[in-house]
């Protein structure tokens, strides 16, 4: 089924929810299938591909940063647009432009673009299906 | 008749809605359309034997296909052996798959 397209909208930030979990996993099999994807994310997602996130150590694990290997969404993000690009697809992030500057989160990694809700509309429009994970 | 996918994300536990949710799965499937109920994250714990999987074991029996995320499962602990009768394991994958079939989807 290569050629599809879908769409998911975000709103969880990073490091708060399971939810957050199962959208990188979902996004990542689309990836893997070489699908045309679009993330619209809105509110605290626009942290997700927040490009100063670092890994740290943990000194209650008596771990250094690199035992401890800490876990970053951006790098996610990073690797399933390779991925998808790989494959034949495409992996388009699109961060609410107002929900960035509310955070002071403008600076994202390399292949997100800065949007609005009415893309997230035209995304709908236009691709198979649209899943919405909204925030509890 | 439509085909719905609706995901499950909560432990019936903590929140009540998962009982609603449920509920509108079986409607949907007592009106003719093709359902499955996706369990993922927490909501994977209703699918153990306890009074809260009344609310699957109704939904199977009003025709709803009830599957549940195998890495869930082994992330809680929870071995396919001790569902509910009727609650099957299955990949994320599958998700995707309904997705990109069309399913009208829902994710609670």
């Amino acid at each position: 089924m290569a050629g599809k397209k879908l769409t998911f909208a975000l709103m969880d930030s990073a490091f708060e929810s399971a939810r957050t979990t199962t959208a990188m996993r979902l996004i990542d099999i689309a990836a893997r299938r070489g699908y045309d994807i679009t993330v619209f994310a809105y509110e605290g997602a626009v942290m997700l591909p927040f490009a100063k996130q670092e890994q740290h150590a943990n000194k209650v694990h008596g771990r250094e940063v690199e035992e401890e290997n800490h876990p970053l969404p951006r790098k996610f993000i990073a690797s399933m647009m390779t991925e998808a690009k790989k494959n034949g697809g495409s992996l388009d992030w699109i961060n609410c432009g107002l929900c960035v500057d509310e955070r002071g989160a403008g600076e994202a990694i390399e292949g997100v673009r800065r949007g609005a809700p009415p893309d997230f509309w035209k995304a709908a429009e236009t691709t198979d299906n649209t899943l919405v994970i909204a925030t509890r | 008749m439509a085909k719905y996918l609706l995901i499950e994300s909560r432990d019936a536990f903590d929140s009540k809605d998962t009982t609603t949710y449920g509920a509108l799965a079986a409607d949907l499937a007592r009106d003719g359309n093709t359902v499955t109920l996706f369990l993922v994250q927490n909501g994977v714990l209703t699918a153990r034997p306890s009074t809260q999987a009344a609310v699957l074991t109704a939904a199977i029996k009003a025709g709803v296909e009830v599957l549940a995320d195998d890495f869930s499962l082994r992330e809680r602990g929870i071995p396919v052996s001790r569902l509910v009768a009727g609650v099957k394991a299955a990949p994320l994958d599958t998700v995707i798959d309904h997705l990109a079939e069309g399913r009208k989807a829902l994710f609670h």
